[in-house]
């Protein structure tokens, strides 16, 4: 599905990512931990097609296809989802009509029709009872006036309908209680599928007791210090960051075991 | 062009002036005299006066345009007029500066309501106009009014008595139909005590140059309501100046709506005057494309104590096109309570577009809510990355956060016919594909 190889990235001529090695199979669920200012949200960024990053160096295959060459809008239609840590109000474009011009722009792209109306409005409307969300939500402007918690269920909405193959959940969890916690973990697992993969890049374990991953990797200083699986994400929580990144020294040795 | 050049315009008069309605009116002849003398003394604004700093007009006179001498409503092709045209409206037809009563229909009015050329009303309803004309538009304001006042050829009177509701919306159309024309309007109307009214003022012409100078008088009596939108969707290559002068009596609603699309150069003054506990509310919509040079200029004088202004003006500016906002809000010493909110946000599509702001508060009175509110700005970027990463290209991103931006004014038109034809309008200046009108 995604493979990251040897991948360096400068801002503004800082060296960020220094070196990611990373390979996801379809269906797989990888956590991507790490303390702050370790580079987890630019690797998300980076894969998103987000500007003002520059790649100094290896590469990074989707589907066999140079993931890097293509603008956001191709990636987003060849299947690759972010769900935004800070998701972006957008006064006066209604979330339906969003909805609808991704999902059409997405069949477009594979040469399919547009979606019929009704057969639209009932798939959203399925997806919005699963998230637990008010129907109203889907005439307002896209995410203005959400709160936090609101915000971060409408992009499992919009991943739930546009049904991707790899997401990247960016600090989903940060800023939702509990309850909202698990609904969005519960929309997540619905996704769940053997040819879909999931990235979930995350400062605390917390949302790893909902959606259980495959694979934990720790990020520190732009590097892959650790990898394991699920365990990894419950000694983290009990010995934070500071082993595993205290002095780089450590870090590699750490990061070739 | 400086002030004390003699005007061509001026010189022409003589030749002009006989044929104009109304010269058997000694008050009105007097009207036109002193709006002549005002304005050949002084020619069109320069660029020193301050009210004109940023729009310079000199263009009029190294062209002559000249007044139509007949109506030429069989060049008005009809399939054209009824793409501006509301189905359910009354509707009046100048072409040219002149009414046209076969292009018009005012079919299922009711009787105790005016509605008449203003040529027609200088010999019907003389005592009515004696009182109103030039109260609201004075000669003394600039010389686009003194131009106006001498120049018209003709326009529009409304009387809506008192306690009227008009169900249906008054549509006024100005139209132009050929090259370097002159078209000078004044249109007075008057929605007397406790009436209710909406009238559409929409100007438009066929591809070419010709100049569009029309005086709008308003007078809301009190406790009456009246909605003036004003459609300004010249050619490209056409001159607009336009001018609405309102008198709000006491507890007097005026809503204006001001669509600036067209024109090559394009001017609008807006200027209330508010009694007591009266209310306005100014809307402004400006796109600019190409070399477009757009004009709006807002006074609003609070004169009195209670009065409440609302105004907020949107512009958006591609190519190498101009947009100007002047607002002025004026507080009287005796206009105590006064609740005012003037805002202006511009969205700059390009690195050539301009756009020159100006809002100026003169307060004197000492217990008042007043603010306002100034923005120049792109697209946010984090906007468009998002709409990108969610499959939507670049391009069709941009033009959905602009049209956003700009279908915040539209969506105030409350008359669905005249919403949607400017929706349409708006729609087809930023191109976005698949979409529902219900879900904007």
């Amino acid at each position: 599905m995604l493979s990251i190889k040897d991948l360096t990235v400068n801002i503004n001529d800082k060296q960020i990512l220094k070196g990611i090695n990373l390979e996801i199979k379809a269906g797989e669920i990888h956590a991507i931990m790490g303390p702050n200012g370790s580079g987890k949200s630019t690797l998300s960024h980076i894969l998103s097609g987000k500007a003002g990053y520059e790649v100094t160096g290896g590469s990074v295959t989707y589907q066999g296809k140079d993931l890097l060459e293509m603008p956001p809008e191709i990636r987003a239609r060849e299947g690759v989802f972010l769900a935004f840590q800070y998701p972006v109000e957008i006064p006066g474009v209604s979330n339906i009509y969003l909805l609808k011009a991704a999902l059409n722009s997405i069949r477009k792209y594979h040469g399919q029709s547009e979606v019929d109306a009704m057969d639209f409005l009932t798939l959203v409307k399925g997806k919005v009872r699963l998230l637990e969300m008010d129907e109203k939500f889907l005439y307002r402007a896209v995410n203005e006036g959400f709160s936090g918690g609101e915000k971060k269920r409408n992009e499992i909405l919009q991943m739930a309908i546009l049904e991707p193959k790899l997401c990247i959940l960016d600090e989903t969890d940060s800023g939702l209680d509990i309850d909202a916690l698990k609904i969005v973990a519960e929309g997540v697992n619905s996704l769940r599928s053997t040819d879909r993969s999931f990235v979930m890049v995350t400062h605390y374990q917390r949302l790893l007791d909902y959606i259980k991953p495959d694979k934990v990797h720790v990020l520190a200083h732009g590097q892959i210090v650790k990898s394991g699986s699920a365990d990894l994400a419950l000694e983290l929580e009990e010995k934070g960051y500071g082993w595993l990144e205290d002095d780089k020294v450590a870090a590699q040795t750490l990061g070739t075991k | 062009m400086s002030a004390t050049t003699a005007s061509r315009y001026a010189a022409e008069y003589e030749t002009i002036a006989p044929a104009l309605p109304g010269q058997s009116l000694p008050w009105l002849q007097q009207l036109r005299a002193n709006g002549f003398e005002k304005f050949s003394g002084h020619g069109f604004p320069g660029l020193r006066e301050e009210e004109w700093r940023y729009t310079n007009v000199s263009a009029l006179e190294k062209k002559l345009f000249s007044p139509a001498t007949q109506l030429a409503a069989s060049d008005i092709d009809s399939n054209w007029l009824r793409s501006y045209q509301l189905p359910d409206a009354w509707s009046v037809v100048l072409v040219d500066g002149y009414f046209s009563a076969t292009l018009s229909s005012l079919e299922g009015l009711p009787e105790t309501v005016s509605v008449l050329s203003m040529a027609d009303a200088l010999t019907k309803r003389v005592d009515k106009l004696e009182n109103y004309i030039s109260s609201a538009a004075n000669n003394d304001e600039h010389s686009f009014v003194a131009f106006n006042t001498a120049w018209f050829t003709d326009g529009l009177f409304v009387h809506i008595p008192a306690k009227q509701v008009l169900e249906k919306p008054i549509q006024v159309l100005h139209l132009c139909s050929r090259n370097d024309v002159l078209a000078t309007t004044r249109t007075v109307i008057i929605a007397d005590e406790s009436s209710e009214a909406k009238v559409i003022e929409t100007f438009a012409g066929l591809d070419s140059a010709y100049l569009s100078a029309a005086v709008t008088e308003v007078f809301v009596g009190e406790n009456a309501e009246l909605t003036l939108y004003k459609i300004q969707c010249e050619s490209e290559k056409a001159y607009h100046f336009g001018g609405t002068y309102v008198k709000q009596s006491r507890n007097a609603r005026f809503i204006h709506h001001n669509f600036a699309f067209g024109g090559l150069l394009a001017r609008s003054d807006i200027h209330t005057d508010l009694d007591q506990a009266s209310e306005c509310e100014l809307n402004g919509l400006y796109l600019g494309v190409k070399r477009q040079h757009i004009d709006n200029h807002t006074r609003i004088n609070h004169l009195k104590p209670y009065a409440i202004s609302r105004e907020l003006y949107k512009g958006v500016l591609d190519d190498r096109a101009r947009g100007v906002f002047q607002g002025r809000v004026t507080v009287a010493e005796d206009a105590q309570k006064t609740d005012s909110q003037m805002n202006n946000r511009n969205l700059l599509l390009s690195a050539d577009a301009e756009a020159d702001t100006k809002p100026q508060l003169e307060i004197y009175a000492d217990d008042v809510k007043c603010g306002h509110g100034v923005t120049v700005g792109q697209l946010d970027e984090k906007s468009v990355f998002y709409l990108q990463s969610r499959c939507i290209d670049e391009e069709t991103a941009r033009n959905m956060l602009t049209f956003a931006f700009a279908n915040e004014m539209v969506d105030k038109i409350k008359v669905k016919d005249l919403h949607d034809l400017v929706l349409a309008q708006v729609l087809a200046r930023f191109p976005q594909q698949g979409i529902e009108k219900e879900w904007l």
